[in-house]
């Protein structure tokens, strides 16, 4: 996790387009007119749709709009990871999993692509197309070693697919997200070899059982009123 | 009542109340750093782990726990021990060793507990983390990497101060405590998180590397930069006021200070009149007292008294007051003034000037209404009771004057005299909720008050108080918010013009005197006057610049003194270092120099003099009382004059916070804080 401070530079200015004024709008009205400032995450994640990143502008614009003290914004934008505080590549912004189990099924090789490819990370490459970072573990370990790159999860990844993905970006495409290895979903690769007893899906296994801990049935309720 | 055990033995506690605080009415010492007791509970130190049973076997936070009935509370066994020890190793991790050049060595919480709760040797072995420095305004000096994040002071600015301006941004091991882009913080009351921080993050930036806390002579006294009266003690080393710190005093300032009151200090050791001057051919020359004395009889003796005046200033003290008021009744003048700003208020009964609920009693009002005040600078320490009042949502605020941000929310009914006379009759929603109210206040200003119109302001501000009763049976809502330390003394015995005498306007005239008196006169312009001026005071300000004569007089760190709040609360100021140069206690100089006038002064001691003054004005003579007036003999409508009211919005006496009075004029740190203030007023308005 990198330490997390505003970009040294900063756009002039920044205001919401019509389009996500309007999302912000719902939002805020989505909270009594008090707490208005509930709709802080939200309106950030907007921003940051907009732009690719939150800038400093964009943080004292939402504190205008919420009303609340712009330190607060500050707060909330620099604690939440999800929130870009510098500016990240236009066409794809690469999020790769380097926690434990990617790692072991190698992230450390597509670390590798993505410096050679595109630079150090956190920084955006010369063209403005291109950055990338480091995450902590996005939930996807069946599927092992993944990346995000910009919405999309990219699955069971090589150096030679990554490489690929990146290439299809500068050329102008939209790679399919998902696994890079044919698999659907998180399934086991090749056959399945457990699970797969057919009794166990013709409800022949299934016992009527007692649920611990349920609430006891109400007794009847006594007759005359229990003396105070 | 519930009862639970500490330590075996039973405790009677208040539900609601927290472990801690059960333990510390057993007598139990919590260690703790970020637990206060007037800010809200965060429970992230968790230094104050206590064993608790029933419940969960591990240590709990006692700050953040509720106390129940039956409960038993272990605060010395080994689990808590040990607990206390790992906290503390963790809170020291990134803590650095550089005690020997903290400022806070010596009176810091985090050194204290390491000693009392620590462990005795160090395991670390790995480098601690660096932070970098913040910018928080010239009052706070900040050394972040010592910080532990308690997060008091982003509690106290945020709730107490109301200026949400520090905030602790980021996460984790990198997490810290900034304001927003380094700006300064801007609250009146900012100064306050240097006491709550617990360790030496957040030090005073004008005391910085001055002293040790053990070098320093500590005198209990009261603070005279506003009508507050708060408790302070005055930390001095040798003859010089080093820094200014706040006592807890409940009924007054709870444990705060406004800036003001903490930083004006070091104008006590600049400008400073250290001696008699008399003013020859033009110019003012050095001279003896016996000079001095002489220049002013020969002056005084040739002049009729109706030709002689008298002006008293803000910081005086009710014994110099006293002395001068003897005096010159003594020679004849009825010429006598203590109210600089051309108040109205001195006529009638007493509760007619002081604030009747009291300061901590106002905190029960339920409606509110501010007539040309504004308490945030006219009393910031107040305004935080105000404040705290409206979080606890028990209270609703008008205002009639400024439109100003006073840190909390105020129905703005308008500007001036003419939103007030009609205020009884309109249908506004909050003059309906005023009159339901059960203990309504009137809070009246000098912004209302000290104008060619105020004595009808006042009949209207008093015909309104009438109407809405807001002085009944056990309240007394009617509250006047003054703003100077002095005025309520002054006023208690009488130091306004004798009948047929002469206010303070009419005085300064030119052609109107011959012998002008300016006992520490400073906030009254005096230039069109041509009377001779004698000026007493401490300061070289606008009342000795024009002055003829200057005799040096004591500030208030400087003599024993009583002072009258405006709740009408005597307080005992007391002396911690000695006047500067020739300068000599205000009394006694006033006592030399009715020796010279011949009409000497019936008191060779200070004791004499209370003793006359506690005799002529027995309400001097309650020590740290304030009455809280109920009284049912006071008809409030009484008050004022009828006359024609001009409609020129009220504005607050205050203009610029930091500058109100010569000691604060000469601080160098207030002249900063008030250039950062005007500063940021600019950056607001583009």
């Amino acid at each position: 996790m990198s330490v997390r401070r505003l970009a040294k530079e900063q756009p002039a200015s920044f205001a919401f387009s019509k389009d996500s004024q309007a999302k912000a709008d719902w939002w805020k009205a989505k909270y009594p007119a008090e707490r208005k400032q509930s709709a802080v995450i939200p309106m950030l994640w907007l921003a940051q749709k907009q732009e690719g990143w939150i800038s400093e502008p964009a943080i004292q614009e939402i504190a205008k709009q919420l009303e609340m003290p712009v330190i607060r914004v500050l707060e909330v934008a620099t604690f939440y990871v999800m929130f870009q505080l510098q500016p990240v590549g236009k066409v794809a912004f690469v999020q790769l999993c380097g926690t434990t189990p990617c790692q072991l099924r190698g992230a450390l090789d597509l670390r590798k692509v993505l410096e050679d490819k595109i630079g150090p990370a956190h920084h955006v490459s010369a063209d403005g197309k291109f950055s990338w970072e480091e995450v902590e573990c996005l939930g996807a370990c069946c599927n092992a070693p993944m990346a995000a790159i910009n919405d999309y999860y990219y699955e069971d990844l090589t150096p030679e697919s990554l490489a690929k993905i990146l290439d299809d970006f500068a050329a102008g495409k939209a790679p399919k997200p998902g696994s890079y290895e044919g698999r659907g979903a998180s399934e086991p690769k090749g056959a399945i070899h457990t699970l797969t007893d057919p009794k166990l899906y013709d409800g022949s296994y299934a016992k009527k059982i007692k649920i611990p801990n349920l609430p006891e049935k109400p007794k009847k309720a006594p007759k005359s009123e229990p003396a105070a | 009542m519930a009862i639970a055990k500490v330590n075996g033995v039973e405790v009677e506690f208040e539900p609601g109340m927290t472990v801690l605080q059960v333990a510390e009415l057993a007598g139990e010492e919590i260690p703790r750093f970020c637990y206060h007791e007037r800010l809200s509970i965060a429970g992230n130190c968790r230094m104050c782990l206590v064993e608790v049973k029933p419940g969960p076997p591990k240590p709990q936070a006692s700050c953040a726990l509720p106390a129940a009935e039956g409960q038993e509370i272990f605060t010395k066994t080994p689990m808590v021990k040990k607990a206390r020890e790992g906290v503390m190793e963790f809170l020291l991790i990134n803590h650095p060793l550089d005690c020997p050049i903290c400022d806070q060595g010596g009176e810091c919480d985090l050194q204290d507990q390491a000693v009392g709760y620590g462990r005795d040797d160090s395991r670390y072995e790995e480098n601690k983390r660096a932070v970098e420095e913040k910018s928080m305004g010239p009052l706070i000096k900040t050394v972040m990497t010592r910080c532990i994040q308690c997060t008091r002071c982003v509690r106290f600015i945020t709730e107490v101060a109301g200026s949400p301006e520090i905030g602790l941004i980021s996460r984790g091991e990198d997490v810290e405590i900034t304001t927003y882009l380094g700006a300064a913080v801007t609250s009146e009351l900012s100064a306050n998180v240097i006491d709550l921080c617990p360790v030496g993050a957040l030090t005073s930036k004008p005391y910085a590397f001055e002293a040790r806390p053990w070098e320093l002579k500590k005198t209990e006294s009261v603070d005279v930069m506003d009508a507050l009266g708060s408790s302070i003690r005055v930390d001095a080393r040798s003859a010089a006021v080093l820094r200014v710190l706040p006592r807890i005093n409940d009924e007054v300032n709870e444990e705060w200070i406004s800036d003001k009151t903490r930083y004006a200090v070091d104008g006590l050791g600049r400008q400073r009149l250290d001696r008699p001057y008399v003013r020859v051919g033009g110019k003012l020359k050095p001279a003896t007292w016996a000079e001095a004395f002489a220049a002013i009889a020969a002056k005084v003796k040739s002049t009729a008294p109706e030709r002689v005046g008298v002006i008293a200033g803000d910081l005086q003290d009710a014994e110099s007051l006293k002395a001068t008021k003897d005096l010159f009744t003594a020679l004849g003048v009825k010429n006598l003034d203590s109210r600089q700003d051309g108040s109205a208020l001195g006529a009638g009964p007493r509760e007619g000037w002081l604030f009747n609920s009291t300061i901590a009693g106002v905190e029960n009002a339920d409606v509110v209404l501010f007539v040309g005040a504004n308490p945030r600078l006219e009393a910031p320490v107040l305004n935080a009771r105000f404040r705290k009042q409206w979080i606890a949502g028990k209270t609703r605020f008008g205002v009639i004057g400024e439109q100003a941000d006073l840190t909390f929310d105020y129905d703005y009914l308008g500007a001036g005299a003419k939103t007030l006379s009609g205020l009884a009759k309109s249908k506004n929603d909050f003059v309906a909720a005023l009159k339901a109210a059960e203990r309504p206040a009137i809070i009246i200003g000098q912004g209302a008050l000290a104008r060619a119109d105020g004595a009808a302001i006042l009949k209207a501000a008093a015909g309104l108080a009438k109407s809405m009763k807001v002085v009944r049976e056990g309240w007394n809502g009617w509250n006047v918010l003054h703003t100077a330390a002095a005025r309520v003394a002054g006023l208690d015995m009488g130091f306004v013009p004798a009948e047929g005498g002469l206010s303070t306007a009419d005085m300064l005239k030119p052609g109107a005197l011959d012998v002008l008196f300016l006992l520490g006169a400073d906030e009254c312009e005096t230039a069109a006057s041509d009377a001779f001026k004698i000026y007493l005071g401490t300061h070289g300000d606008n009342g000795a610049h024009k002055a003829d004569v200057i005799l040096p007089g004591a500030a208030y760190t400087e003599k024993n003194g009583l002072y009258v709040n405006m709740e009408g609360r005597v307080q005992m100021g007391r002396r911690a270092v000695f006047p500067k140069g020739e300068a000599k206690e205000d009394w006694s100089i006033l006592r030399a120099l009715s020796e010279v006038l011949g009409h000497k002064l019936p008191y060779d001691s200070l004791d004499q003099l209370r003793a006359k003054l506690f005799a002529d004005h027995p309400t001097f003579g309650q020590i740290d009382y304030a009455p809280g007036s109920v009284a049912t003999v006071f008809d409030v409508g009484a008050l004022g004059v009828d006359g024609e009211v001009s409609d020129a919005p009220f504005e607050s006496p205050v203009k610029a916070f930091h500058l109100t009075n010569p000691i604060a004029r000469a601080s160098v740190t207030m002249a900063e804080c008030a250039a950062v203030a005007s500063g940021a007023a600019k950056i607001a308005a583009e």
